[in-house]
């Protein structure tokens, strides 16, 4: 009785052994998958890892390379904001004129070319011109005079090849005196013409 | 009969004073009104008096009325020099009737002590004192003058009117009181008198406005842009002006009673300036400075349309238009020959041709016309010197006459009578506004303040201006 049962279980047994023989290459997927995703993983998690090292080093480089525009950007600005503000200060020099005359005085051309230079490399600058006038003249006169001294320099602008688009003239008369006095110099002075920035005026380059 | 004495001892004094001409330009010797005893100028002006009021209320309105009455230069006003004497005399001429010689009789034939002495004065005692009108004002209450004017020649009672007169602080009692000025005026002389009118003139970036008698100036326009060039619509009722801003000048015209203004043409845009209305008060002339200088254009201010360019000055300006009284034609300042100097030409901006002449290159320059009333005559302002002066054109012969010779004197305005004209001096030593009387050449002093500039006359003023308060 009991080597029947012996039997039965040796013969179970080996069929079992049998069965476990034959199955565990079709049974054990799990442990093999289980293995792939482990290596896939860690090669993941390693790309990852090199990724992260190629993306912090691309971003520790790019972050320096933007860190060194800026810096140099804010460098150059600084630069350009000198130039732009001497090239303002040089744009804002006064013409000056004689006593009820709106000609250029030869000794004034200079100071329009100049003028001339800035507008040339300046393609967006635009300016307005003003005519003044000392106190002795008529009153109403002297706002025709003033508008004749801002146009004379416009027209000396244009003949250097100036769009006349980007000129504006206007005229004060004898009413606005840069200086209060009652003297020739005074006088002398107040004749001019004022060269303000109407639009373009932000960055100016030198000619 | 004191007070006579002493009336004839400044006439005695007076008259030597006198023998020098009366058709000089510029008086030499500032004259500020002010005068000692009684001038009396026999042959030249008719003698007026203005005889004491009655009620103690309308001392100012005798004072103003004095005033605007002396202002015409057409009389010599006569000062009483006791007024209370005199009004005795006034009102009592029997009680001094003994006394007055027998030169004074006949004039005392009718006159009785009675209630109707107002109206019948002492006229021989008058007449003694140069008088040839005696003007006396009464209150009708409660807001009616009635002023009666008396021929003293003719011994009688020219006119009498009553008129309209607000109380005293009523803000246009006195433009009530010098439309009784040019009532007198009318009455006596037959002539049209100045004595309703103001000045508009610019001080400190503002436009003002003052009485011709130098009272009550009151500032019409304020803004923080400097205002410019006023100028009066005929009616009296509106002025245009300019406002500088920005290099950029924009004309308004403004309502004297309102106070309301509205910008003319291109607000903002151009340089527009020396407005100047044309008599049929629909057409604005006035500057305008563009890139090929200045020229004068016209706008319909009525229907805001219409722009015309009258002057093409290409190389030139052309500026500060003023109109004939008919309306045809505008003298303006043109730089056409080098210098600024007065042309003229037919309103639609035909016909220029040289108005005032001048010897190229010995002549100033000259500048800002003004048109008389009358039509008879322009008025500028002219380079002697280094300085300017005041000169007159007769436009039907065209000889010019100089009018001012002291000091700085500039920007000439005509009062409507066309005798008068307000203008720019520095003869006192800085810039104020005085006024000439063209035919005897007294000058009296208008704006006292320094810097008053660029004077406008009105003409004479519609009952119901200005009221602006």
């Amino acid at each position: 009785m009991t080597r029947l049962p012996l039997v039965l279980l040796s013969g179970l047994a080996v069929a079992a052994v049998a069965a476990c023989h034959k199955t565990p290459p079709e049974t054990t997927p799990p442990p093999v998958a289980n293995a792939d995703s482990a290596a896939q993983a860690a090669e993941r998690a390693r790309a990852e890892a090199a990724e992260r090292a190629r993306a912090d080093s691309l971003a520790r480089a790019q972050e320096a390379a933007e860190r060194l525009a800026r810096q140099r950007a804010a460098d150059s600005l600084a630069g350009l904001g000198k130039t732009s503000e001497a090239v303002k200060t040089l744009l804002a020099t006064l013409v000056h004129f004689d006593f009820d005359k709106a000609n250029i005085r030869p000794g004034e051309a200079a100071v329009l070319d100049q003028k001339v230079g800035i507008l040339q490399v300046n393609g967006g600058l635009r300016i307005r011109i003003a005519g003044h006038c000392d106190e002795r003249g008529s009153d109403e006169y002297n706002l025709a005079l003033g508008n004749r001294r801002a146009i004379a320099a416009k027209q000396y602008l244009v003949s250097h090849g100036i769009d006349a688009g980007r000129i504006e003239t206007v005229s004060y008369g004898k009413e606005r005196p840069s200086d209060p006095g009652h003297t020739e110099e005074a006088w002398s002075k107040n004749r001019r013409d004022e060269t303000e920035i109407v639009a373009g005026g932000d960055a100016l380059k030198q000619p | 009969m004191s007070a006579r004495a002493r009336v004839i001892v400044a006439l005695a004094v007076a008259i030597p004073a006198l023998a020098r001409g009366l058709a000089a330009q510029d008086t030499a010797a500032v004259d500020r009104g002010v005068r000692i005893g009684i001038i009396y100028r026999p042959g030249v002006r008719p003698g007026l008096v203005v005889l004491p009021p009655q009620a103690g209320a309308l001392d100012s309105v005798e004072r103003i009325l004095s005033r605007d009455l002396d202002y015409s230069d057409r009389f010599e006003l006569i000062t009483l020099p006791a007024g209370d004497s005199i009004r005795v005399a006034t009102a009592a001429p029997a009680a001094l009737a003994p006394g007055t010689r027998p030169a004074a009789g006949k004039g005392t034939t009718g006159g009785a002590a009675t209630a109707a002495a107002l109206s019948s004065l002492n006229y021989p005692l008058y007449q003694a004192l140069g008088a040839d009108f005696a003007v006396l004002v009464r209150a009708a209450p409660p807001d009616t003058a009635v002023v009666t004017v008396h021929d003293v020649t003719a011994g009688g009672v020219r006119r009498e009117f009553r008129a309209h007169l607000p109380p005293l602080k009523d803000p246009d009692f006195r433009m009530a009181v010098h439309r009784l000025a040019d009532r007198v005026l009318e009455a006596t002389l037959g002539v049209a008198g100045l004595a309703a009118t103001r000045v508009l003139y610019v001080l400190d970036s503002k436009v003002y406005s003052i009485d011709q008698d130098g009272a009550d100036a009151r500032v019409v326009s304020a803004s923080d842009r400097q205002a410019l060039s006023p100028a009066w619509a005929p009616d009296g009722r509106r002025f245009a002006y300019m406002e500088l801003g920005q290099g950029k000048g924009t004309l308004f015209i403004q309502d004297v009673a309102t106070g309301k203004r509205a910008a003319v043409g291109a607000s903002g845009q151009a340089l527009d300036f020396t407005p100047a209305f044309a008599p049929d008060a629909k057409t604005l002339a006035f500057s305008r400075a563009t890139d090929e200088g200045t020229d004068i254009y016209t706008l319909n201010i009525k229907d805001h349309c219409c722009l015309q360019r009258l002057t093409v000055g290409r190389f030139s300006d052309n500026l500060s238009p003023t109109y004939s009284p008919d309306g045809q034609r505008i003298a303006f300042v043109s730089t056409r020959a080098g210098q600024p100097q007065v042309y003229v030409m037919a309103a639609d901006g035909t016909d220029e041709q040289l108005f005032a002449p001048f010897d190229y290159g010995v002549t100033g320059a000259s500048y800002a016309p003004d048109w008389s009333p009358d039509g008879q005559s322009v008025a500028f302002h002219r380079d002697v010197g280094g300085t300017y002066q005041v000169f007159v054109l007769d436009v039907r012969t065209r000889v010019v006459r100089q009018l001012t010779s002291i000091g700085r004197n500039e920007d000439p305005t005509w009062a409507p009578d066309g005798r008068h004209m307000a203008f720019v001096s520095a003869r006192a030593g800085y810039r104020q506004l005085w006024i000439i009387d063209v035919e005897t050449g007294r000058i009296r002093l208008l704006v006292e303040q320094s810097g008053a500039r660029l004077p406008a006359w009105s003409p004479r003023l519609p009952e119901t201006t200005p009221s602006t308060h």
